[in-house]
């Protein structure tokens, strides 16, 4: 580990994203977007500021995992993985320059939504906004963390889109958005609780309702932050410095 | 021994469930330019990874300047090219090497003089993805010559250049060579074979000849080095048939 590598790599990869102005406006647009279309959908204040802020915490989420997933095939099929793995470049470095530049994207992501939300849209947030991106964040970095570990199983960028829905879907079918956690059978309620999704929507539903920081909220921190340590460990597994 | 900068002995390596380098045993001096010639398919890239320590080998050994390849102390200093440029086709030229170097911790007027040596001035501020195919490659070589690599392995880096830039190229390597820095330079293509110092000839994962180009012209009493090369594989073939 080697904080001029990191912090290189952060840089390096925040210069693609500046010469890449669609893959920009669209991880901001496009969450903006379906906040509006959602908060019409629904057109009831008090629905909406019921999932309003779960989706805050999903969409970083997904957006992360599937730049992660492609970018991080990028760089495995296009050869740039191979030689840095030649210089001095630890997989730390790596995994954590990845997290730095995309914890910060996602940070500008959710500083846009949100204001949209709580602006024009007339979203009433009970708790801390700090909190609120706090958690956005670190939803985004699970979304990473998982990405870089779901594009070691894929060969081509088309597989490594189809992983999005594979593992994205199924979290957000059973995190509590479509039916309520305790509504659900048992075995379900089970799954639900051993996947990070499922923390990071509590979180949000715990801040849209509680004007203080509860101990619910702050174990679905914990535990976000843990399954992102775990996920990113895994990844660095995956990278490895000889190939067959 | 201490001249010799890499020492290859008895490697395998099975690739795709086969054996596609059968035992291969060599080394390569100090400040020499070894060409590894052979047709495509022959096991150029699969020695050239074993080499740079990528290559997950089944048997042998490979040591890099006294250290067994891909140990951490090399990665300074050996500098490697990939036959496909291995390059961010999003960034510029300039912000490529920016980041390579930073990552090698190479000073700073180093982007500048690689730059200059493969001849990209003009390029440095364009975005990868719109140079031409030599361009391109040539911008990967400039990575792998960043910092001060003591052995160099590049994979086919004159492929689609122009006559002039690859003359150019080849001054360079010589220039290197002088220097005291090692090179292993793969090519297909016969006629840059006379340009290397040594030669290894490589066919179907096994080294036919090890030698200098006078050498080889020599033992096989043939003009030039096709003819030499065919003459060694008709050898080879009578040898498995007797």
């Amino acid at each position: 580990m080697n904080v001029r590598i990191t912090l290189a790599t952060t840089r390096r990869i925040l210069s693609q994203l500046r010469h890449d102005h669609r893959t920009v406006g669209l991880l901001i647009g496009v969450p903006s977007l379906l906040m509006i279309l959602l908060r019409y959908v629904i057109d009831n204040e008090i629905a909406f500021d019921r999932f309003g802020p779960m989706l805050l915490g999903i969409f970083p989420f997904i957006v992360m995992f599937i730049v992660t997933s492609v970018g991080t095939l990028r760089e495995r099929t296009g050869g740039t993985l191979e030689r840095l793995m030649t210089t001095p470049l630890g997989k730390l470095d790596l995994l954590l320059g990845y997290a730095l530049a995309f914890g910060l994207l996602a940070l500008v992501q959710v500083a846009v939504v949100a204001t949209i939300s709580m602006t024009w849209l007339g979203l009433d947030l009970a708790g801390p906004v700090w909190v609120l991106l706090l958690v956005a964040v670190l939803d985004a970095l699970l979304g990473m963390a998982l990405g870089l570990f779901a594009s070691a199983f894929a060969r081509t960028e088309f597989q490594a889109v189809q992983f999005m829905p594979a593992f994205v879907l199924p979290q957000a079918l059973l995190c509590g958005i479509v039916v309520p956690h305790d509504q659900m059978a048992t075995w379900l309620q089970w799954i639900s609780n051993a996947l990070p999704l499922t923390y990071a929507v509590e979180a949000m539903q715990q801040l849209a309702g509680n004007t203080d920081i509860t101990v619910t909220l702050l174990r679905d921190t914990v535990v976000i932050a843990g399954s992102t340590i775990l996920a990113l460990t895994l990844g660095a597994a995956t990278l490895r410095r000889r190939t067959p | 021994m201490l001249s010799s900068v890499v020492s290859v002995s008895g490697l395998r390596v099975d690739r795709g469930g086969r054996e596609v380098l059968h035992g291969l045993t060599f080394d390569v001096p100090r400040g020499s330019v070894v060409g590894l010639l052979g047709p495509s398919g022959c096991g150029k890239t699969t020695l050239i990874r074993s080499v740079v320590g990528v290559q997950v080998v089944r048997s042998g050994s490979v040591t890099v300047l006294g250290r067994p390849a891909g140990s951490p102390g090399l990665r300074r200093l050996v500098g490697y090219s990939t036959q496909n440029p291995a390059i961010y086709k999003d960034l510029t030229v300039a912000e490529n090497l920016r980041y390579f170097a930073a990552v090698l911790g190479a000073p700073h007027g180093d982007v500048d003089r690689v730059i200059d040596e493969v001849g990209l001035g003009i390029n440095r501020h364009q975005v990868v993805a719109t140079l031409s195919g030599g361009e391109l490659s040539r911008a990967s070589l400039a990575a792998a010559l960043l910092g001060s690599p003591e052995l160099l392995v590049l994979d086919e880096p004159t492929v689609g250049l122009d006559p002039v830039l690859r003359q150019e190229l080849w001054e360079l390597f010589h220039e290197l060579a002088d220097r005291g820095v090692t090179l292993i330079v793969s090519s297909h293509v016969m006629d840059e074979a006379a340009r290397c110092g040594r030669l290894l000839l490589m066919r179907d994962g096994d080294i036919l000849a090890d030698d200098s180009p006078g050498g080889l012209r020599a033992a096989t009493g043939t003009a030039d080095l096709e003819a030499a090369f065919l003459h060694l594989i008709a050898e080879r073939q009578e040898a498995h048939a007797s």
